[in-house]
């Protein structure tokens, strides 16, 4: 394993800039589109393209404050189950006559709450680790949802509800507006703010951190109410997407959000990461699927493809580093 | 608080000191009372609810149900030890299995040991290319095996060609390797426990094992004091994979069915059992009694769940909530068992 | 240097990525694109050109490709391309996304096998005011989702026939079980609401339906949910399965067991899955319907949509190749085209299906 250096701030090279991380997202990125447009003539088209991104951004909610928890060190894969729970209480209070803005603001509050226990419990346990307390709601949470609905489906929402998922604004997806917002905040929180540096801090050594007087319960248990927030955002898209729900929505969503937050460069042993990255790779990954379901690649070559690249966009700066460590050393 | 109470054993004189140290001494060998007594009450919950819980039959069809899932439980175990993860288990499984199924097929007069090995092959061959990208490649395991899980289930969908690999493809000699018996004890339940008793001995009387620790306690230090912690992690992956196979070799057998979903998402199951047996995440901690009390509490779950005669849309709460209740009290205990070891240093 | 390798080391994953897209894809998008085209037309563009698109529920079910086997044997029959899509998971989220790109490639019909009755209703609403026709098939969608729906066989006549199959092998008398797939699968649930309905009829009153268990179609649990009903109901005479892994796993727990005879089994299965098991007596009979004559027909039926043969409107009728003339029904709020009555397998005739499918 190598030894983890705290990164001072070195003077600004132009190479320096461009091998980091991100470039190479960037990169691949790119070469992605232009394999896509050579692969497919329905690619290249503003109004697929746009589409597209509407398919894959519901989840992409969850990946802002995934960034940070996978910072801290920690993780939390009872998002997909949070965004179930609070999508059949909104779609189940509505149905009973709660009015629909009652209802999505209800929603959102469940998800708050739920992410909230998520932060308590491993704050007041810290003899348990974020992976058994997530693993644990993740399984009470979609409990609860198939409880309320059993297997019913629930929807018959007002036509304006349809427009979180499918509407455009001038043209532009509604959802992508929402997101692009969402994504400057997150960031903003992350770079500009002493909370941000808090959980960077917290992730390279809890203890110092604690000990230099951040309130590393509080910040703990905020990141994981923010989760179980942006779940339940997703929750009103996806369920606007589907026009109903049921208790089985989100499954596995909590891998692919997982997927994209490490192939952003964001690092599971904590303290390193930037949450640009993270949005490259959801568009990374989203608009490979895209163009390779534009020429209805087999699932299970799909499903390939995207494997190794996870796998090959980690080894190759390792390769790199490796090189450079072996010649100097 | 710490210093009163060890001045107060040490002023008291011998007697006192010595019963509390006996006792606590007695909890402490045994951090997973709590799961246990937990186990033995559940037990005797359902027990109560109906009937036939507690019979040598149902008991039976629950240890060989479990039995797989002990397997790769520890295979896990060594995994989690090093702080790593291995998410590609079900995928792995599915894999070795379809394979086997498939040359079984093709074969089916060739001795069923054959085809253990086979699989069990395939699974080491999957968990080296884990071991190569996690240890010489320094790619964090939970991107290398995510990735690979995903690249792992194409592969079977691939090999299965789209089709099902049925029962009456196999030779009844493959099947049998699931519902056969030796001494009236199923095979499964036989592996499993060759399993752990290979497994105990390795992880705790062999310089390797100790060695795993080491690596996952402090990865830096381990290094330094010389242990190759390359290998280390390289091994443990193979022996993750090897597991992993030998568990799809298995599983296709007790079903008598392979197909490409095989064990979907099963490596949440199988990570759920080691850290409810007490096995951190964080590394360096685990033992491989937790681990065996952990897939039995999930192997009563799954058993008692449709005996308890509930709706069965409150089969996946209920779940939860016992999941839960057994981490707390495990929690909770280890706490107390961690405060008593405190108070017992002599400093 | 370092530079030189990292590109070379980029370019051969894209190179590779591409060259396994280019193999891993069927339809022949590849050629046109390259040369920069070909027509574009989507929904009545030249006749070569027709893109005719079925959606099964998920990748590597055999059932499944049977169906787009028939579906892309009745499409090619007529002249056109057929594109088949499954999802990895069973997810209507990814039925949706594959219904976005369908729509971005301009096809002129979409089949869909859903996941979920109402979940893929906007989708699919796009999809009919792009221009595509949209209809159903196996697993249905809700009648605003669609033009109209194929239906493998009468869901009245397959919970009815279940319940007299069971009840003739099990003597008329005793308690019976349903090990079913998952709670929110609409067909199950609607063959259950049939059984039920027909349980009521007087001659069935010694027949009792103790428990409705939900295998989740996966093995392990079918496995499990089976045992757990022997165990609770010691005098269980029957279990109808109608999915096909609830019922070779209920197969192989009778069969390990030693309850030939003791307990009945019967249900839909593959007959690949169930030869084990009729052959050896575990289960006397079991009925399915042939998935290719459903995708079959559900491809004569998309180019009767797209030719204007027919509306989708009850009282419709047109000619599904080999199946000969088929009419379109009332169903519930829309319409249905029925293939015809379940088919029966039995020891007589399993030996000759349990290859096919």
């Amino acid at each position: 394993m190598e030894m983890r250096l705290i990164e001072g701030k070195k003077a600004f090279t132009w190479k320096g800039f461009f091998l980091q991380w991100e470039w190479m997202l960037v990169a691949i990125f790119i070469g992605i589109n232009l394999m896509n447009m050579n692969l497919s003539e329905y690619y290249w088209d503003y109004n697929s393209l746009r589409d597209a991104t509407m398919s894959f951004l519901d989840k992409a909610f969850i990946v802002l404050p995934m960034v940070f928890i996978i910072i801290l060190g920690d993780i939390d894969i009872s998002v997909a189950s949070i965004v179930a729970l609070s999508s059949v209480i909104m779609a189940d209070l509505y149905n009973m006559g709660v009015p629909m803005p009652l209802a999505m603001i209800i929603c959102l509050a469940v998800g708050a709450v739920c992410g909230l226990i998520n932060g308590l419990l491993v704050v007041k346990f810290k003899e348990l680790s974020a992976v058994i307390v997530t693993l644990t709601t993740m399984i009470i949470y979609r409990g609860i949802a198939y409880i309320i609905l059993k297997d019913q489906a629930s929807g018959g929402f007002p036509d304006w509800f349809s427009f979180f998922g499918w509407g455009y604004v001038g043209g532009i997806p509604f959802i992508l507006i929402v997101f692009t917002v969402f994504a400057l905040l997150f960031g903003l929180l992350l770079h500009k703010t002493v909370f941000g540096r808090s959980v960077y801090a917290m992730g390279n050594n809890i203890t110092a951190a604690r000990f230099s007087g951040i309130q590393t319960d509080r910040v703990k248990v905020i990141v994981f109410m923010l989760a179980g927030l942006m779940a339940a955002v997703t929750a009103i898209f996806l369920t606007s997407r589907m026009g109903s729900t049921r208790p089985n929505i989100a499954n596995s969503y909590e891998l692919d959000v997982i997927a994209m937050v490490v192939l952003g460069g964001i690092s599971t042993a904590g303290g390193k990461g930037r949450m640009i990255g993270a949005i490259i790779a959801i568009f990374l990954i989203g608009f490979l699927r895209h163009g390779l379901g534009l020429v209805n690649v087999k699932a299970q070559v799909l499903m390939i493809i995207i494997g190794l690249l996870l796998v090959f966009a980690v080894m190759i700066p390792k390769l790199k580093r490796n090189k450079a460590v072996n010649k100097g050393s | 608080m710490n210093e009163s109470g060890l001045s107060k054993a040490v002023t008291a004189g011998e007697p006192p000191a010595a019963a509390k140290r006996s006792l606590s001494a007695t909890i402490a060998k045994f951090r997973e009372l709590g799961l246990l007594g937990f186990i033995l009450i559940l037990m005797l919950a359902v027990q109560l609810r109906n009937p036939s819980f507690l019979t040598l039959e149902n008991l039976n069809d629950m240890a060989t149900n479990t039995a797989i899932l002990s397997i790769l439980a520890v295979g896990m175990m060594l995994v989690i030890i090093t702080r790593g993860i291995d998410l590609s288990i079900g995928a792995t499984l599915a894999l070795s299995g379809m394979i086997a199924a498939l040359f079984v097929g093709q074969f089916p007069d060739l001795h069923p040991i054959v085809s253990i090995l086979l699989g069990t092959a395939i699974g080491l061959v999957c968990g080296n290319v884990l071991g190569f990208l996690v240890s010489k490649m320094g790619i964090l395991p939970i991107i290398a095996t995510l990735g690979m899980m995903y690249v792992f289930r194409g592969l079977t969908y691939m090999a299965s060609g789209g089709k099902w690999v049925s029962a009456h493809q196999m030779p009844a000699s493959f099947k049998g390797i699931a519902t056969g018996s030796f001494l009236g004890i199923n095979y499964l339940i036989l592996t499993a426990v060759l399993v752990y008793i290979v497994a105990y001995y390795f992880v705790g009387h062999t310089r390797t094992g100790r060695q795993i620790y080491a690596v996952g306690s402090n990865p830096d230090s381990a290094k330094i004091s010389g242990i190759n912690t390359d290998k280390i992690l390289w091994l443990v992956y193979s022996i993750m994979g090897g597991l992993s196979g030998l568990a799809g070799v298995l599983w296709v057998s007790k079903f008598a069915s392979a197909q490409g979903d095989t064990a979907t998402g099963y490596e949440l199951s199988v990570i759920a059992a080691c850290v409810l047996g007490g096995v951190s995440i964080a590394g360096g901690v685990g033992k491989i009694s937790g681990v065996l009390l952990g897939a039995i509490l999930l192997g009563i779950l799954n058993n008692a769940l449709p005996l308890i005669n509930v709706s069965p849309f409150w089969q996946t709460g209920i779940q939860g909530a016992i999941i839960l209740v057994a981490v707390l009290i495990n929690a909770i205990v280890k706490r107390g068992v961690d405060r008593n070891n405190l108070m017992r240093r002599k400093i | 240097m370092k530079r030189m390798k990292w590109l070379t080391a980029c370019l051969s994953v894209l190179l590779v990525m591409s060259l396994l897209a280019a193999c891993g894809s069927n339809g022949g998008n590849n050629a046109p694109a390259k040369n920069g085209g070909g027509s574009e037309q989507g929904d009545t563009g030249s006749k070569e050109k027709r893109k005719y698109a079925i959606i099964f529920k998920n990748t590597g079910n055999p059932y499944g490709e049977k169906i787009m086997d028939g579906f892309k044997t009745a499409v090619e029959e007529l002249g056109y391309e057929a594109i088949l899509k499954a999802p990895d998971q069973p997810t209507a989220e990814a039925q949706i996304q594959m219904i976005e790109e369908l729509i971005s490639q301009k096809v002129s019909v979409i089949a869909i096998a859903a996941n979920d009755p109402d979940a893929l209703q906007p989708a699919l609403k796009k999809a009919m005011n792009a221009g595509i026709k949209v209809l159903s098939l196996d697993s249905a969608v809700n009648a605003a989702s669609r033009i109209t729906h194929v239906n493998q066989a009468d869901p009245e006549l397959i919970g009815r026939t279940l319940i007299q199959g069971v009840s003739e092998m099990i003597g008329g008398e005793g308690q019976i079980a349903v090990l079913s797939a998952t709670s929110q699968a609409t067909n199950q649930n609607t063959w259950i609401e049939w059984m039920k309905k027909e349980l009521e009829d007087p001659k069935y009153s010694k027949i009792e339906l103790v428990k409705v268990a939900y295998g989740d179609d996966l093995r392990d649990k079918s496995v499990s949910e089976t045992e757990a009903l022997l165990k609770s109901y010691p005098d269980l005479k029957g279990i109808i399965a109608p999915t096909t892994v609830g019922i070779a796993a209920a197969g192989k727990v009778l069969t390990d067991k030693g309850l030939k005879g003791k307990v009945q089994l019967t249900g839909l299965g593959l007959p690949s899955e169930m030869a084990e098991y009729i052959e050896s007596g575990v289960s006397q009979w079991m009925y399915l319907w042939n998935p290719i004559d459903v995708g079959y027909l559900s491809g004569y039926a998309a180019d009767a949509l797209v030719s204007g043969a027919i509306t989708g409107a009850a009282g419709d009728k047109f000619t599904a190749g080999t199946l000969g003339e088929k009419e379109v029904t009332a169903d519930g709020d829309g319409t249905q085209i029925m293939l015809g009555a379940p088919f029966k397998f039995d020891a007589s005739n399993i030996a000759e299906w349990k290859s096919v499918y």
